[in-house]
């Protein structure tokens, strides 16, 4: 009896924490979610209970983010310069990745810690010179400006990725179709291709949100605001002087996220692996 | 072959150019003048504490996370999504929901502790106004985004320790705790390296926390050298000192990697 209530106090402390850790995660979500639909005299009423509703909810924060701002210009942007740098990534990192595979032996090896080793050089290193070459090329202040930069921080990441990938190909696959009369760039593209399409899928995914993800070199590039990605438009632009737009700000936020976290959840182990893979072996 | 990696080399190669351009213009002048400037030292300063805090923080709740994501239970695969939420989301949209919790008149958090009775309105916290609280802020904010990063590096770490290693030590003895700091602990210190060398440098160089928390304030009190990098280089102009800013990362970070890298390579030996 007294160990059965100790289960049960056990398993109640543990749903518990598991609880407490749900709600330290995601209540920030809770709370753009509750205030973007909730009238401004509601959000602004220091009496009122903030968890809930106290009067109506409201879909005005929302119209009046799309009819009233750039909104749907930036969500526009956002999906332009994904796109774009979604094929030069792909274009770039899959032979990147299929000859880093197929290296054998030191050089291979150290081409590969190498890329490894360009995650870790932060944007914040590379701000400057990079805003220089951007504006030599006359491009300060475009959203064309992030296209041209994204790929150095999404092509050495995907190819790690394909690398890895690449890599539970067997070579046997390749030599058997040169056998059968295919050049090796025939192998390449009609044996190995159709084989890592879920790799390739999953590169296009992450290249697309590491772009919605960026925040500083946006920051650093553009001030104007009909060219400003969706991150950067939401975070900056949504402040008239003193006054922030809570409600918009809010709406605007949970609309670039929803597609983001969604996406990052469905691919989160081939991401961790992608991370941790190469480097641990 | 190598063309991707060598555009990637070439990049950082043409920004490294740069520095060094500005170097020859002015020597190590500007380096002895950023080091003279005592906004400086406390920006660095700041820069450490931030780091080191957020990651402690951020490792302990991740150690205790993984701890309960490891049991499997109904619903676990909801909680997990739930919980990630904070590391996979844009991190500049959610700093903007942490600073609508912060505000200083709608704050959340302070009509929760008002109405549990924990403080009285006319004492309510002004989180990002008080130098010591925004410090707090910008600690919490990154230890809450970096959290579910450790997590799932823990959990994969624990994961691929053969099920029958941790069985045959419990035959032979090894209580919980024995079990977790000299089984469980030694070996997923390389996953947990790995882990860590990206949560450090990432906060180490971050600036968008900080940039949109409190914009450096109150008076410099959250700076770090990403933020005062990009405030002095790009929106007063000085691209040179902005340089040398932020140039003061490299070591640190060289010396991390270095380190964490040598100390992956003897384990494995």
């Amino acid at each position: 009896m007294l160990n059965a209530l100790g289960k049960a106090g056990r398993e109640g402390a543990f749903f518990g924490a598991v609880a407490l850790f749900v709600i330290l995660a995601a209540f920030p979500f809770y709370w753009m979610l509750i205030t973007s639909l909730k009238s401004n005299s509601d959000l602004y009423n220091v009496t009122n209970i903030p968890f809930w509703f106290n009067e109506p909810p409201t879909f005005e924060h929302f119209r009046y983010l799309f009819d009233e701002t750039l909104f749907a210009r930036w969500l526009l942007n956002s999906l332009v310069i994904g796109a774009c740098v979604v094929a030069i990534t792909l274009v770039t990192a899959v032979p990147a990745g299929y000859s880093l595979a197929r290296l054998t032996g030191r050089s291979g090896e150290a081409l590969g810690i190498g890329i490894f080793l360009t995650y870790l050089v932060p944007p914040t290193l590379l701000f400057l010179p990079l805003s220089r070459i951007v504006a030599e090329l006359g491009l300060q202040n475009s959203m064309w400006s992030l296209v041209l930069v994204y790929p150095t921080f999404t092509i050495p990441f995907c190819s790690w990725l394909l690398m890895g990938f690449f890599k539970t190909i067997p070579v046997e696959i390749e030599e058997a179709a040169i056998v059968d009369g295919c050049s090796p760039f025939g192998a390449f593209i009609k044996m190995v291709i159709p084989l890592s399409l879920p790799a390739i899928l999953t590169v296009v995914i992450f290249t697309f949100t590491l772009t919605l993800q960026e925040f500083v070199y946006a920051l650093t590039f553009i001030s104007s605001s009909d060219q400003k990605p969706i991150t950067l438009g939401v975070a900056t632009d949504l402040i008239r002087g003193d006054i922030f737009f809570w409600g918009e700000i809010m709406a605007g936020a949970l609309i670039a996220s929803i597609p983001v976290a969604i996406a990052y959840n469905l691919f989160l182990d081939r991401f961790i692996a992608g991370i941790t893979g190469g480097a641990v072996k | 072959m190598g063309v991707p990696f060598l555009l990637a080399v070439y990049y950082s190669v043409s920004a490294y150019t740069i520095y060094d351009q500005s170097w020859r213009f002015v020597g190590l002048a500007n380096f002895a003048q950023v080091v003279r400037n005592p906004v400086f030292l406390e920006t660095l300063g700041n820069t450490f504490l931030f780091t080191f805090g957020s990651q402690f923080l951020g490792l302990i709740l991740g150690k205790f996370g993984a701890f309960l994501l490891l049991r499997p239970f109904p619903g676990r695969g909801l909680v997990r999504a739930l919980i990630v939420l904070p590391w996979v989301v844009p991190i500049a949209l959610a700093t903007v929901a942490w600073q609508w919790m912060f505000d200083s008149l709608y704050s959340v958090i302070n009509w929760t502790m008002i109405a549990l009775g924990i403080i009285s309105r006319s004492e309510a916290p002004n989180w990002l106004g008080n130098p010591h609280l925004a410090m707090v802020c910008v600690i919490v904010v990154n230890a809450w985004r970096f959290f579910p990063f450790a997590i799932v590096i823990f959990l994969a770490g624990i994961t691929a320790i053969p099920q029958d290693v941790i069985d045959a030590a419990t035959v032979d003895g090894a209580g919980f705790w024995r079990r977790n700091y000299q089984i469980i602990l030694p070996m997923i210190l390389p996953i947990m390296t790995i882990g860590l060398i990206f949560g450090v440098v990432f906060t180490f160089t971050d600036l968008s926390v900080v940039f949109l928390l409190t914009n450096g304030g109150p008076v410099n009190a959250t700076s770090v050298l990403g933020f005062e990098g990009f405030q002095v280089g790009i929106v007063s102009g000085d691209v040179s000192h902005g340089a040398a800013i932020s140039l003061f990362m490299l070591p640190v970070l060289f010396f991390v990697v270095i380190g964490m890298l040598r100390f992956i390579r003897r384990r494995e030996i």
